[in-house]
């Protein structure tokens, strides 16, 4: 479960690369790339959770704000001053990761509850300066404006592009986190889940791993505001609300918070979820979206990366 | 027409908040009843208030009951859905993690605030005040008459609950769970059961808090998340678990937030109370009253 | 570095440890020789674990200094206290119970052979030789200790006495020069305590010093050089095992207490 070997991100790449040409082909889904453009971005965010939540074990319900923070950045800076939108997307890393470090290192004293209503607390906070600052954000309305990418006179302006540009993104922050994983960081951020005071006994500076994983995780975030920015070419607040961060929570509980394959899963099954199979229900979709937190809590603790595992454990006892 | 003096408008704000203040301060006894016997924080504490307030404007406005009736009718609907919301979020979790009981209890808010969306859709509604909208002026301040049944019900509630706590032989049970749940299921005490007493009476409180407090602010599916952040504000300030602490808490970050609101800016109004939890919990988590050296003892 | 000479390696001057109003050390006094086997034995509350958390730094203390190696400690971070080589172990058995035996031991090595975020993450060469490096490391202890062929199992799945022994082998990977064991012997039966007290000896041979908490007094006096006795807080007597045998305060303690 915690190796992960280069065969299954080969063929997971492999996937990827041809995805768009197979949603071409069956009639029906061909906006089907479109979705996996946001499928993407969400997965950027998740990954980073994965990390933050399953391997170090600590809770945030206020990720929505970094990925706020990296959208509004690279809006404000593109959109109103005309800087380069990849110096802007670094801008919006910069400023979220020093938000999360500002943020993170009293948070990260807090454990539990405390931990999960401070970072709410702190998503809320940020989601009011989108709406209140309306001179720099333009306020609830939001902002329109943002120009696409393009680099070296080549630009994403169709939704293939951008769709191979975000799951370049996801590919990267995948093996660079899969590369954590099994490192010593990584077994360090394990340790910390597990008992922060042995961890501190045998060395490891549990106070600078957590802050470091914090704002890694916001990193990622802020990226994929930036991405979301650049290919809607519009944000307004509501995107960024306590919903989003409650969403994202869904992403990782549903795909397994323990494993990175869930933290994409997961992000996938939600993005067509909200985008596609939920038009049904319009507004109920909370519904839907609460009674899978439930279930999935109750019956799958750790989430749909975890049932071989489960059915492994069921079938071992008979 | 007498001119508003700024000390009158200040007092102003500070009545108004201290009337807001009131129902965080319940919010956050809400909290402190089931942390004191479970040690769980549930996220969906601030959905019942908003139930409570829902299901007496469908009680007392839609159906006609008066108030008298409207009002227990409103606590046993709303208990039983906290007793639900034990029975079909909380008990049935396995492995239970901090983590996974929050995911539960946020599972639970989003699905209540997605089914009173469902029910009564996402206007605010509007119930009469139950003595009258004639505000008395004092001191410059116009006060609604409603403000004093808010603080009234606070108080009651509060008395009630020490009391019950400390006196009763159920209450004293209940106690004893939180503190040591092996002893007590040792000494015979149903854990399980006190729980979900828990949970009811928790969610009783929430329905009176909401019940009182629609007449002034109005009542809407999605007001819940909010309520439920500003209360645990409450409980932290004042030191979580203590009964007297929620009341001050709640009574200071209310008067915090109408202040902050009036003086410094309206849009932020929101965002006064939940700087302040941060900052309770960033320096001193263990509350304005609390002790340190017990703060660390806590499990969570 | 490694003199085996008379040196002091640790320093406990005059340590008062107050919760509130409670007085869990009092001005005990005493220093550890290099390359000894040190026991601190005293009734229940004596305050052996709080001595202990004292000198790894998970408390600080409320006066009074303790030196590892003539440098005063007590202002360092418990991380920082274990990078300049005191590993320990904990009473109530402290393993990260979801990662595998080998992977508790490869924890241990943590101190000595950091791991950079960045370079894990870029997978550059020399992260991935030391985590090979780190891997070989840890089965030697493994071997050493007993437990290869469980290197892959959970460590909470291992019976408590070879948790315990498995808490020894995690806080050997560092390469302490320092190792605290808080009861070892603590509710194992009379093999197991037999298999520990030889590991602590064996731990000592290859020139680690060892500070021992334990309530067992056949290991105790099986494998101590030296002993220092608590009782409430303060330190009562001091000296080989023949001498704490026959003293008197040490008896009046014991029989005072609930032994």
């Amino acid at each position: 479960m915690l190796r992960i070997g280069k065969l299954p991100i080969s063929t997971f790449a492999f996937l990827i690369i041809i995805f768009p040409w197979v949603a071409h082909q069956i009639p029906g889904i061909e906006h089907y790339t479109d979705v996996m453009v946001f499928a993407g971005i969400y997965s950027l965010i998740t990954i980073g959770l994965s990390l933050l939540m399953g391997y170090a074990g600590q809770i945030s319900v206020g990720h929505a704000a970094f990925y706020g923070i990296g959208a509004y950045v690279s809006g404000i800076l593109t959109a109103r001053y005309g800087l380069n939108p990849w110096i802007c997307m670094l801008a919006g890393i910069s400023v979220a990761g020093a938000v999360a470090l500002i943020v993170g290192a009293p948070c990260l004293k807090l454990k539990g509850h405390y931990l999960a209503m401070a970072t709410l607390a702190f998503g809320i906070i940020i989601f009011i300066v989108f709406n209140e600052e309306a001179e720099w954000t333009g306020g609830p309305d939001g902002m329109s404006g943002i120009p696409g990418l393009s680099i070296f006179g080549f630009d994403f302006d169709s939704v293939e592009k951008y769709f191979y540009l975000v799951w370049g993104f996801v590919f990267a922050a995948f093996v660079f986190s899969v590369n954590i994983i099994q490192s010593g960081a990584g077994r360090a951020l394990r340790a910390i889940h597990s008992s922060e005071t042995a961890a501190n006994a045998m060395g490891v500076n549990v106070s600078g791993y957590k802050v470091l994983v914090f704002v890694y995780s916001a990193v990622l975030a802020s990226l994929a505001g930036s991405l979301y920015a650049h290919y809607l070419n519009f944000i307004n607040p509501a995107t960024f609300d306590l919903f989003f961060s409650i969403k994202l929570l869904i992403m990782i509980a549903l795909g397994g918070m323990h494993n990175l394959w869930g933290a994409v899963i997961g992000a996938g099954i939600i993005t067509f979820l909200n985008y596609e199979w939920l038009h049904y229900f319009e507004e109920f979709e909370v519904i839907v979206y609460g009674a899978i937190l439930l279930v999935v809590v109750i019956f799958f603790p750790d989430g749909l990366a975890g049932i071989p595992d489960m059915l492994k454990k069921r079938l071992g006892k008979h | 027409m007498e001119t508003i003096t700024p000390a009158g408008q200040l007092f102003q704000y500070l009545i108004t908040g201290i009337t807001v203040g009131s129902i965080y301060a319940m919010v956050a006894v809400g909290f402190n009843i089931i942390y004191n016997v479970t040690e769980i924080i549930n996220f969906a504490q601030g959905e019942f208030v908003m139930l409570g307030g829902l299901v007496m404007v469908s009680l007392h406005v839609g159906m006609g009951l008066p108030l008298i009736a409207a009002f227990p009718a409103t606590m046993i609907i709303v208990t039983l859905v906290g007793m639900l919301l034990d029975r079909l979020a909380i008990s049935p979790i396995r492995r239970p993690t901090v983590l996974s009981l929050i995911i539960a209890t946020i599972a639970a808010s989003i699905l209540l605030k997605g089914t009173a969306m469902f029910i009564w859709g996402k206007d605010p509604y509007d119930l009469p005040a139950f003595s009258g909208r004639n505000p008395i002026t004092f001191l410059g301040a116009v006060i609604q008459p409603q403000y004093f049944w808010v603080i009234g019900f606070l108080i009651i509630t509060v008395i009630v609950l020490t009391l019950f706590f400390e006196k009763t032989i159920l209450g004293k049970a209940m106690s004893a769970c939180a503190d040591n749940p092996d002893a007590a299921s040792l000494v015979g005490i149903n854990v399980k059961q006190m729980i979900l007493l828990s949970f009811a009476l928790s969610a009783a409180i929430g329905a009176v808090a909401g019940i009182v407090v629609t007449p002034i602010s109005l009542m809407e599916y999605d007001r819940g998340a909010m309520l439920a952040v500003k209360g645990f504000g409450a409980a932290v300030l004042g030191g979580l678990g203590s009964f007297p602490g929620a009341v001050i808490g709640g009574l200071i970050l209310g008067a915090i937030e109408s202040l902050g609101a009036g003086l410094i800016s309206s849009g932020y109004k929101d965002a006064f109370a939940l700087i302040v939890l941060m900052f309770v919990l960033f320096y001193k988590p263990s509350g304005i009253f609390g002790d340190i050296e017990v703060s660390k003892i806590k499990r969570f | 570095m490694n003199d085996t000479s008379n040196e002091n390696i640790l320093e406990v001057d005059k340590v008062v440890m107050a919760f509130g109003g409670l007085m869990a050390l009092f001005k005990p006094d005493f220093s550890v020789q290099r390359g000894i086997i040190k026991a601190i034995i005293g009734p229940n509350g004596a305050g052996k674990t709080t001595l202990f958390n004292v000198i790894t730094g998970f408390f600080s203390p409320t006066e009074g200094t303790v030196r590892f190696k003539g440098q005063p400690i007590s202002s360092l971070k418990t991380h920082e206290i274990a990078d300049r080589g005191i590993s320990r172990t904990f009473q109530t058995i402290e393993l990260f119970g979801n990662m595998s035996v080998l992977e508790n031991v490869m924890l241990g090595c943590h101190t000595r052979v950091r791991a950079s975020f960045m370079a894990a993450g870029f997978c550059l060469p020399g992260a991935r030789r030391k985590e090979k490096e780190i891997q070989e490391r840890a089965m030697k202890i493994l071997r050493f200790i007993g437990l290869a062929d469980k290197c892959n199992d959970p460590a909470d799945s291992l019976p408590l006495g070879e948790q315990k022994i498995l808490e020894i082998g995690r806080a050997l990977a560092s390469e302490p020069e320092l190792v605290c064991l808080d009861e070892p012997a603590a509710g194992l039966n009379e093999t197991e305590t037999h298999v520990a007290s030889s590991l602590i000896k064996a731990i000592n041979a290859k020139g680690v010093t060892v500070l021992l908490v334990e309530h067992d007094m056949k290991v105790v006096m099986n494998v101590s050089d030296e002993i220092v006795v608590l009782n409430y807080g303060q330190k009562i007597a001091e000296g080989p095992p023949k001498e704490i045998r026959n003293n008197p305060k040490v008896i009046e303690a014991y029989l005072g207490g609930d032994t």
